[in-house]
């Protein structure tokens, strides 16, 4: 399983999203309707995942799934 | 001018039915939804029953994201909400929208994601703890989340007071419309402390049953070999609506909702005092806020909690207000059958007081095998529910902390 195909598993279950709608530039606000509850949940479940540690700063970064994806290839992920 | 206002709807989630029909049918027959405790494991507990819900899909009424964040007591409430309104077909649009409010009581509120998170706390350290923890334990968002899903944007309440949590909810949304702060009204009780924490606290004080080896018979109001109350959990919803309101709309109205008061016994933290003089100038400030006096009363759905002095003093109370008339007016404690729901208690009596009404049916008190020397001459509609007149009826709610809330119900007539 790719590191996309992972990410996008763990924000359809997270947020009850359908998977048609995880493109890569989908906004988690704008597109996925999340809140910002919803995204502080969906980083510790990633950090969790992962085995990471995501700080707040690093959080404000992220406005779509594709934000993810690099910010976790760049902690060193695969 | 004083309004008035009516009882359009019921919805309800209970240990012996998830809707008001079955629940009204179980109490009727006094079939008891009192089990063995499953929702945790109770091997180290001295009380090992409950009144559980059963048989309930809450993925009927709560996403998958919704049932991950959500308390019990939330989701229970939302059920209920979603009864009342499909049943009542209640719209609030507009400026209703804004004329409708919603007070629902709890004791204990999100008491087991409390101890969940604090599990999460300890195993894994601060960094773990849920961002949806805060809106799953904060007893007001039981009313929070059903003005979100229903619209409503009047008043806003939750109180929190203890078992009698489900009445407040009620009278207070009654006098809101009564003096003109809302048009309608969702209001009730609701908890969900069937939890290890909740029963091993409910324990140290001594207030439970310990029959685990008979749970259908552990509630026993009035009885002589009872020993606590049996802990419960569910949810008792109704819509109130000003007369006007409910007319226009063309609703079908079940019941008038007449007298509310409530006292405090400023007596002790936990226990009533003799002839619990609170409880009965409760009955009498909510008799004379209905208007009614005390030999036109024809049923009281009693606190009743099968503990040793509740019981024992809410019959020296009834007593004291109504004299005479006490032999001739029947007196049921539907805690018999499912338990004591705490918050939710008041809310589901409330359904149970207002559908003897509608039915002219008193559902009767179980477990009653030998009743406590105090009832004398009283009837206790013993075991079997009786057919008879309920044109105006009373419930009783006593809480933790000396508060007492008492509703008064009246046949609807133009």
């Amino acid at each position: 399983m790719t590191l996309e195909e992972k990410v996008i598993d763990i924000i359809v279950e997270q947020l009850g999203v359908s998977r048609e709608q995880c493109v890569l530039e989908a906004s988690f606000i704008e597109d996925l309707g999340a809140d910002s509850l919803d995204i502080v949940e969906l980083i510790m479940e990633m950090e969790e995942n992962f085995g990471i540690q995501i700080a707040d700063e690093e959080l404000e970064q992220i406005r779509t799934i594709k934000d993810v994806i690099d910010f976790l290839r760049s902690k060193g992920v695969k | 001018m004083r309004r008035r206002v009516v009882v359009t709807g019921a919805g309800v989630l209970t240990p012996v039915g998830n809707d008001v029909t079955k629940m009204w049918e179980a109490v009727c027959q006094g079939k008891s939804g009192v089990g063995p405790i499953t929702k945790f494991d109770p091997t180290y507990h001295d009380t090992k029953i409950a009144g559980e819900i059963k048989n309930f899909d809450p993925l009927a009424h709560v996403n998958k994201k919704e049932l991950r964040r959500l308390d019990d007591f939330i989701i229970y409430t939302l059920a209920a909400a979603d009864m009342l309104m499909a049943e009542t077909g209640f719209v609030a649009s507009g400026e209703l929208a804004e004329r409708t409010g919603v007070i629902i009581g709890s004791a204990i509120g999100g008491v087991a994601s409390i101890e969940e998170e604090k599990e999460t706390l300890m195993n894994h350290g601060p960094g773990k703890i849920s961002p949806f923890a805060i809106p799953a334990i904060l007893g007001n968002l039981a009313a929070g989340q059903v003005s979100i899903r229903y619209n409503l944007k009047g008043p806003i309440e939750c109180p929190a007071m203890a078992c009698a949590a489900g009445a407040y909810g009620i009278g207070r949304a009654f006098h809101a419309i009564a003096y003109g702060y809302a048009d309608a009204m969702v209001a009730g009780g609701v908890d969900a402390a069937v939890t290890p924490l909740s029963v091993a606290a409910f324990n140290a004080m001594r207030a439970l049953s310990r029959r685990n080896e008979e749970p259908e018979k552990a509630s026993r109001p009035f009885d002589q070999g009872r020993d606590g109350f049996v802990i419960a959990e569910g949810c008792g919803l109704v819509l109130l609506e000003e007369l006007n309101q409910a007319l226009n709309r063309g609703a079908k109205i079940y019941a008038e909702i007449v007298g509310f008061a409530s006292t405090s016994d400023a007596y002790h933290m936990a226990a009533p005092p003799p002839g619990h003089e609170g409880a009965a100038r409760c009955m009498r400030e909510a008799l004379a806020d209905a208007g009614v006096g005390p030999d036109e009363v024809d049923y009281i759905n009693a606190h009743g909690t099968s503990t040793p002095l509740n019981d024992l003093y809410e019959l020296q109370a009834i007593k004291s207000v109504f004299g005479d008339h006490a032999p001739r007016l029947a007196i049921s404690s539907t805690k018999s059958v499912m338990g004591h729901l705490l918050g939710g208690a008041g809310g589901v009596e409330a359904v149970i007081t207002v559908k003897a009404i509608c039915e002219d049916f008193v559902p009767p008190t179980i477990n009653l095998d030998s009743p406590d020397p105090e009832v004398g001459d009283l009837d206790l509609v013993r075991n079997r529910g009786v057919k008879r007149d309920v044109r105006v009826a009373m419930s009783n709610s006593f809480g933790f902390g000396g508060a007492n809330a008492v509703l008064v119900f009246k046949k609807y007539q133009d």
